[in-house]
């Protein structure tokens, strides 16, 4: 009798989340077939690095860490490249792409997110550029070339990043937002404005509290009028506004989804056949569209795509803002959490910390030199403080 | 002698040099390096780095 070919757990997406989960599969089991399909080259990358790249004297090409080729060789997998997933056939475990009909036994969704586009009059809206990938940033690097003033649209995590690292290499810099100060989703008011001096001093321009209404073409570069009347040049625009989970192939498929697609703590969604990670995905209630999440959660999926459910233990993940000027590490806390941020300790930075309605220590910022205390506040949380 | 990369980002650590500024001495095998040492750069776990070859 013919043995039945196993049908491959097949891997959506090519970004940190799809190929962390593999590579943690493989530590585990190096047989099970694997079939990995991406619309991108699948060029391994470090994405975090598209916003320090320039300090870090690297090009697009110089990003890349492992070509598609060898990361396929070194997992063992089937690569489909430059092929886009386009429906997901749960009742008979298909999915339709641009390279044809592919069956799957378990499938992984890791399809990241699209940058939030703000809507923008004038002339030249649609040259606003957005940086989520390394081939828009290969566009983005070129379009660089001998360009001096960059407005930024968004002074978030992202947006004062990348402004701090085109400020560095000597651009001018304006940051437009229409919140109170930079990072203010996840930092509290006197943390935030910790940023305003030290990135002033390489030369940029903050303006809060007001938006990009239009983006004109003038004689060699663009025009911007905010909402608040001023008028800036600029010879680039980039858009950093947020990132909006990719959901329309999960949602078409019946999978339930709310901002980020529906996963429960063993990264499952409502089809047991089916798991998500990564910037595409709300586990337990919440999108986390960063990289210590999508390495915890890639640890747990392989374990139970090997064959042992276990579900996914985040332990507290501060992110490290990547603004050398004045480094920021932030635990942030839930919107509506019960407590509130206090003030621990002021010198070079701030140490601030977020305490819930019994005193103990849920959240915090570190800035400047208090940024090298991450582990020891790590440590200090749940515990009582007395400031 | 070995050299090590974190696969996040891409940061090295060679044996060979160690990292003084992070109080590790030149010469510190990987093995030795503690349990919950985290990458200097992104901040991910001594288990998200691999061994590379130079
Ligand atoms: C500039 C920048 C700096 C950052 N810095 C940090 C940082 O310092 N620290 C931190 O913790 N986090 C940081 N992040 C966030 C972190 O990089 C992301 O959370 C992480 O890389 C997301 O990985 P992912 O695999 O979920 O998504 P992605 O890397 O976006 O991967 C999605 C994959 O899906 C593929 N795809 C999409 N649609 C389809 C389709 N229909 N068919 C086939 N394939 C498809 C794409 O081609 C891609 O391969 C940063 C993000 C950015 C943009
Ligand atoms: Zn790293």
């Amino acid at each position: 009798m013919r043995e039945k070919k196993m049908k491959p757990i097949v891997v959506l997406g090519s970004g940190l989340a799809g190929y962390s989960v593999i590579r943690e599969l493989r530590k585990l089991d190096r047989d099970i077939p694997v079939t990995l399909v991406t619309r991108d080259s699948g060029d391994y990358y470090s994405k975090p690095m598209l916003s320090n790249a320039l300090a870090q004297g690297k090009d697009a090409a110089g990003l890349v860490l492992t070509r598609a080729a060898e990361m396929a060789t070194q997992l063992g997998i089937k690569l489909l490249v430059q092929t886009e997933v386009q429906a997901i056939d749960r009742t008979n475990k298909k999915l339709a792409t641009t390279a044809g009909e592919l069956e799957y036994d378990k499938l992984v969704i890791a399809l990241g997110a699209d940058p939030i586009r703000i809507p923008v009059q004038g002339d030249a809206a649609d040259a606003v550029l957005s940086v989520n990938d390394i081939a828009d940033y290969a566009r983005f690097r070129e379009l660089l070339e001998n360009k001096t003033r960059i407005a930024i649209m968004g002074g978030g995590l992202i947006g004062c990043e990348f402004a701090n690292d085109l400020a560095s290499a000597g651009h001018a810099v304006s940051v437009i937002d229409p919140g109170p100060w930079p990072i203010a989703s996840l930092m509290p008011e006197q943390a935030g404005k910790q940023l305003l001096a030290p990135l002033a001093a390489l030369g940029v321009d903050w303006h809060f509290g007001t938006s990009v209404s239009r983006v004109d073409r003038a004689s060699s570069n663009y025009l911007l009028t905010l909402a608040d009347g001023t008028q800036l040049q600029a010879d680039l625009v980039l858009s950093a506004v947020g990132l909006r989970p990719r959901i329309a192939l999960a949602q078409q498929a019946g999978l339930e989804v709310n901002r980020g697609i529906k996963v429960d703590t063993h990264l499952r969604s409502s089809d047991a056949a089916i798991f998500a990670l990564g910037d595409c995905a709300e586990i337990d209630g919440k999108v986390q569209p960063f990289v210590l999440p999508i390495m915890h959660a890639a640890r747990a999926l392989a374990k139970t795509l090997a064959g042992t459910e276990t579900a996914v233990d985040f332990p507290a993940m501060p992110v490290v803002v990547k603004t050398p000027a004045h480094p920021l590490v932030v635990l942030p806390v839930a919107r509506d959490a019960a407590g509130n941020w206090q003030t621990l300790a002021t010198g070079d930075g701030i140490k601030m910390g977020f305490l819930n309605q019994e005193n103990r220590l849920t959240g915090f910022v570190l800035s400047g030199s208090f940024a090298a205390e991450r582990n020891e506040m790590s440590k200090r949380l749940g515990q009582v403080i007395t400031s | 002698m070995k050299v090590w990369q974190c696969v996040v980002c891409g940061f090295i650590y060679d044996e060979t040099k160690g990292m003084p500024e992070e109080g590790i001495k030149a010469g510190t095998k990987w093995a030795d390096i503690p349990e919950n040492w985290a990458c200097p750069d992104c901040g991910v776990a001594k288990a998200d780095f691999e061994m590379i070859e130079v």
